[in-house]
C-alpha cells in the first residue's frame, strides 16, 4: 500500500462451498462495525451490491471446481496484492474433496441420473492454492472468528500472518476435556492443526480435522491408535479423508 | 423505448451465484431468464459410504447460512432409516435450534440485506453511519438469534452438538434462562425494526401473481419442525410422498432443476407457510401481520419479506415458550460428551421440515449404519421455476419504466425470495445468453 493514511481495500469472493465463513464474518456483528473502520469492504456479495475490482487483499472461500471458478479466480489474483484463503474448502479443499476419491462417472450420475452428462464440473474439486498463489491461509469448517480478526489485524498493520503450528491436542488439554480415546470414542486432534480452541471436543463430540493436517504428523501412529480402538483400515481412511483427502494426496504425489 | 439489456452478472445480496437477464428488442420482449451458475457440490454422491454419524455432520456443510436445518432434517431422516427414537426433550430442543436458526436468518434477510435495498442504500455497510440506530437495532436482533442457536447448539455456523440419538451436550437451566432475557428485551428491537419496515413498505413493488404454496402444516402448531404436505391449491397432502409433489424437472431455458406440483410452478417459504397456517401464528406473529394487511391468500411475492417479519413475531414467542416449557420441567440430566447407545437397523428414512427458506427433504437409505443412496431436495430449488414466472409476469407490465428501476424490480423479486443459491445441490449445465450482441 503507497498511501500510508489509507485504509486497505478488501474483498471478499466466494466458489463452490457454503458461505459459512462469510457468514462467520458477518457474525462478528459490532466487530464487523470496528473492521470496517481499519478497512475498506468494496466487494462483498453476501452483503452488499456495491463492487469495485480495486483491492489489496481478497479473501476467497470455497472450493475451485469449475472453469468458470477458476477464470475467477486468476481475476482475482491478478487485482488483489495479497490473497487468503478463507476456510477449510479454499485452504484444503474441506469436505468437498470427499468426491475426489469417487469415480467422476459414478459421482455426477447419483446425483444427476439421466442429465449427468450436461455437468460442466471438474472431476476433482480443489484448493484455491492449486490454481493460483495464495500468500495466507485461514482454515476451519467454519473460520474461528478471532483467528480471522488477528490475520486481518496482522495484514493491515504489515505483519506476517501465522497460524498455530500444534495439534487441537494442546487446545483440548488446555480445556481439560477428557481425550475422546479414554471415552471409548475416535479423535482426529493428534494430528490436526490447533487454533480452533478444541471448540467439537468441549462440545461433547470428536475433533473431525476440519482445519487440516498439521506440519509433519505422525501418521503411522496416528493411524495405529485409531486401528487400536476398533476402527478398520478403512474406516480409518475415510474418517482422515472427511477433510485430509486433499492433503493426503498431495503428499503421495509429491 | 424500444430496446433494453439489462445483464445483471451476480445478483448480490443473496446467498449463491444467479445472473438476470432481460432482453428486450422492438418493445418485445426476447429473453428474460433467471440463470443459475453455482457449481455443483455432489453431496448426494459424497453421502454414499459414510456412517450416519459422518452424514448429518457433512449435511451441515450444504449450507452456512441454514446449516442447523439441515442438521435437523438429516438427523430426522438418519433416525428414520436406522430406527432411532428420540426423547420428547431433544424433539424441544431441536425444535427450538430450528426457531432460532430461522431467526437469525430472517434478520439477516431483512435487515442485511433487504432494508439497504428500502432505504437506497447499496449495503449495510454505509447504513451504518446513515442509520446507526437502526443497524444496531438489526445488529442486536441478528445477535440474538445466533445466541440462541450457540445456546442450543453449541455453535451457529455448523454446530456440534446435534447428534444422532440426542445431544451430545445440554444447555444448562441458567444458560436457557439467560437467554430467555435476551429474547424477551429483544421486543422492543423486533418493534422498531417493524416500524421501520412499516414506514418502508410502500418502497415494495405491487406486483400480483396466483401461484401454489406449499409447506409442511400440522393439526397442533404453525408447522417448522415436522407435519404433512399442505397445497395452496390442493388442501393437505396427507401422506403423499415428497416425490410426487416436488415433481423436479429440466427446462430449456434454464440451468437448474425445476419443481412443480398443481402448476407451473410453486413458491414455499415464509409467504408460503404464512398463507397455509396463518390462523396456528402466535399473537404477536398475527399482529404483525395484521398492521401489514397480510392475510391469506397473498399474491404478491415482494411480501415475502413482510412474511418473514411475521414469523419473527411468532419465533420470538414460541421460542420463549419452549424456554419456559423446559424449564418447568427441568432438563433430564445426562452424562458429559454423551453419545447415545446405536444400534443401526437397515431401512429407508425421509426427514422433512421447514428450513428458513422453506421446504428442505432429506431421503436416505442405509444399510449396516452406512448410508447407501441419498436424495436431498433444498427450498431454493424448488422456487426458480416460480422466480422465472414471476419475472415473465412482471417484465411486460414495466417496460416502460427506467431501466434502473427495471433492474432494481428484478433484483428486488429474486432477493425476495431469499435464494440459498449455494446450498441447491441439483444445478445443470450453464450457458450464457448474451444480451449484448
Amino acid at each position: 500500500m503507497s498511501e500510508t493514511n489509507m485504509k486497505p481495500r478488501v474483498g471478499f469472493f466466494d466458489f463452490t462451498g457454503c458461505e459459512g465463513d462469510q457468514l462467520q464474518v458477518i457474525n462478528l456483528e459490532d466487530e464487523l462495525l470496528k473492521l470496517v473502520e481499519i478497512v475498506d469492504i468494496v466487494s462483498f456479495r453476501e452483503a452488499t451490491s456495491a463492487h469495485s475490482d480495486d483491492y489489496h487483499i481478497a479473501f476467497v472461500e470455497g472450493s475451485i471446481a469449475t472453469d468458470h471458478d477458476a477464470e475467477r479466480l486468476k481475476d482475482i489474483r491478478s487485482n488483489a496484492e495479497t490473497v487468503v484463503a478463507l476456510g477449510s474448502c479454499a485452504s484444503i479443499a474441506g469436505i468437498n474433496a470427499v468426491r475426489n476419491g469417487q469415480d467422476f462417472e459414478t459421482v455426477t450420475e447419483r446425483v444427476y441420473g439421466d442429465d449427468a452428462g450436461t455437468i460442466d464440473a471438474w472431476e476433482e474439486a480443489k484448493p484455491a492454492s492449486a490454481v493460483i498463489d495464495v500468500e495466507y491461509e485461514i482454515p476451519g469448517c467454519p473460520i474461528d472468528q478471532d483467528e480471522f480478526l488477528r490475520v486481518v489485524t496482522a495484514l493491515v498493520r504489515g505483519r506476517e500472518p501465522t497460524l498455530p503450528t500444534y495439534p487441537v491436542c494442546l487446545e483440548c488439554k488446555l480445556n481439560e476435556n477428557t481425550c475422546a480415546f479414554l471415552r471409548d470414542d475416535v479423535c482426529l486432534g493428534p494430528v490436526t492443526r490447533g487454533g480452533c480452541d478444541a471448540v467439537c471436543v468441549s462440545e461433547g463430540t470428536r475433533c473431525w480435522g476440519c482445519r487440516g493436517l498439521i506440519d509433519n504428523p505422525n501418521e503411522n501412529a496416528a493411524f495405529d491408535v485409531l486401528e487400536a480402538h476398533g476402527l478398520s483400515v478403512s474406516e480409518v481412511t475415510d474418517f482422515y479423508d472427511m477433510y485430509f483427502g486433499w492433503q493426503r494426496r498431495e503428499e503421495v504425489t509429491q | 423505448m424500444t430496446e433494453i439489456q439489462i445483464q445483471d452478472e451476480l445478483v448480490t445480496r443473496v446467498e449463491g451465484h444467479g445472473n438476470i437477464v432481460v432482453n428486450v428488442e422492438n418493445g418485445d420482449l426476447e429473453t428474460c431468464e433467471w440463470q443459475v451458475v453455482e457449481s455443483p457440490r455432489f453431496f448426494e454422491s459424497m453421502f454414499v459410504g459414510k456412517d450416519y454419524e459422518a452424514v448429518p455432520h457433512m449435511t451441515s456443510r450444504i449450507c452456512g447460512i441454514c446449516s442447523a436445518s439441515h442438521v435437523d432434517a438429516s438427523l430426522k431422516a438418519v433416525e428414520d432409516a436406522i430406527g432411532v427414537s428420540v426423547t420428547d426433550q431433544t424433539e424441544r430442543l431441536r425444535k427450538l435450534a430450528l426457531n432460532a436458526e430461522i431467526i437469525q436468518s430472517h434478520v439477516l434477510h431483512l435487515g442485511y440485506l433487504v432494508l439497504p435495498d428500502l432505504l437506497d442504500s447499496k449495503s449495510v455497510i454505509p447504513l451504518a453511519d446513515t442509520h446507526e440506530d437502526e443497524v444496531k437495532t438489526v445488529i442486536r436482533l441478528h445477535e440474538c438469534g445466533n445466541e440462541l442457536l450457540e445456546t442450543v447448539a453449541g455453535r451457529s455456523v455448523h454446530s456440534q452438538r446435534l447428534i444422532p440419538g440426542g445431544f451430545s451436550k445440554l444447555p444448562t437451566e441458567a444458560e436457557l434462562s439467560e437467554v430467555r432475557k435476551d429474547l424477551k428485551a429483544a421486543t422492543e428491537d423486533l418493534e422498531a425494526v417493524t416500524a421501520l419496515v412499516e414506514e418502508l413498505a410502500s418502497e415494495l413493488p405491487h406486483f400480483e401473481r396466483e401461484t401454489e404454496y406449499i409447506s409442511l402444516t400440522h393439526p397442533e402448531e404453525y408447522a417448522l419442525y415436522e407435519g404433512t404436505l399442505y397445497s395452496s391449491d390442493r388442501g393437505n397432502l396427507g401422506e403423499t410422498p415428497y416425490e410426487d409433489v416436488v415433481n423436479e424437472y429440466v427446462t430449456e431455458q434454464s440451468t437448474a432443476k425445476f419443481a412443480k406440483h398443481a402448476r407451473d410452478s410453486y413458491f414455499v417459504g415464509a409467504l408460503a407457510r404464512v398463507n397455509n397456517n396463518y390462523e396456528q401464528l402466535s399473537d404477536r406473529g398475527k399482529a404483525i401481520a395484521e398492521r401489514f394487511a397480510l392475510e391469506p391468500l397473498c399474491t404478491n411475492p415482494y411480501l415475502n419479506t413482510v412474511a418473514q417479519l411475521v414469523e419473527l413475531g411468532h419465533l420470538f414467542e414460541t421460542s420463549i415458550d419452549f424456554i419456559d416449557g423446559l424449564l418447568e420441567e427441568g432438563l433430564d440430566p445426562q452424562s458429559d460428551y454423551h453419545s447415545p447407545d446405536i444400534n443401526p437397523e437397515d431401512g429407508r428414512g425421509v426427514g422433512l421440515l421447514e428450513a428458513p427458506r422453506g421446504l428442505l427433504i432429506h431421503d436416505y437409505q442405509f444399510e449396516d449404519g452406512r448410508c447407501q443412496e441419498a436424495n436431498s431436495v433444498i427450498p431454493t430449488n424448488q422456487n426458480h421455476g416460480n422466480i422465472q414466472q414471476d419475472m415473465e409476469a412482471l417484465v411486460p407490465t414495466i417496460l416502460e419504466a427506467p431501466e434502473a428501476q427495471i433492474e432494481r424490480d428484478l433484483e428486488m423479486l429474486v432477493r425476495a425470495y431469499d435464494p440459498c443459491i449455494s446450498c441447491s445441490t441439483h444445478y445443470l449445465d450453464v450457458e450464457f445468453v448474451d444480451s449484448t450482441e
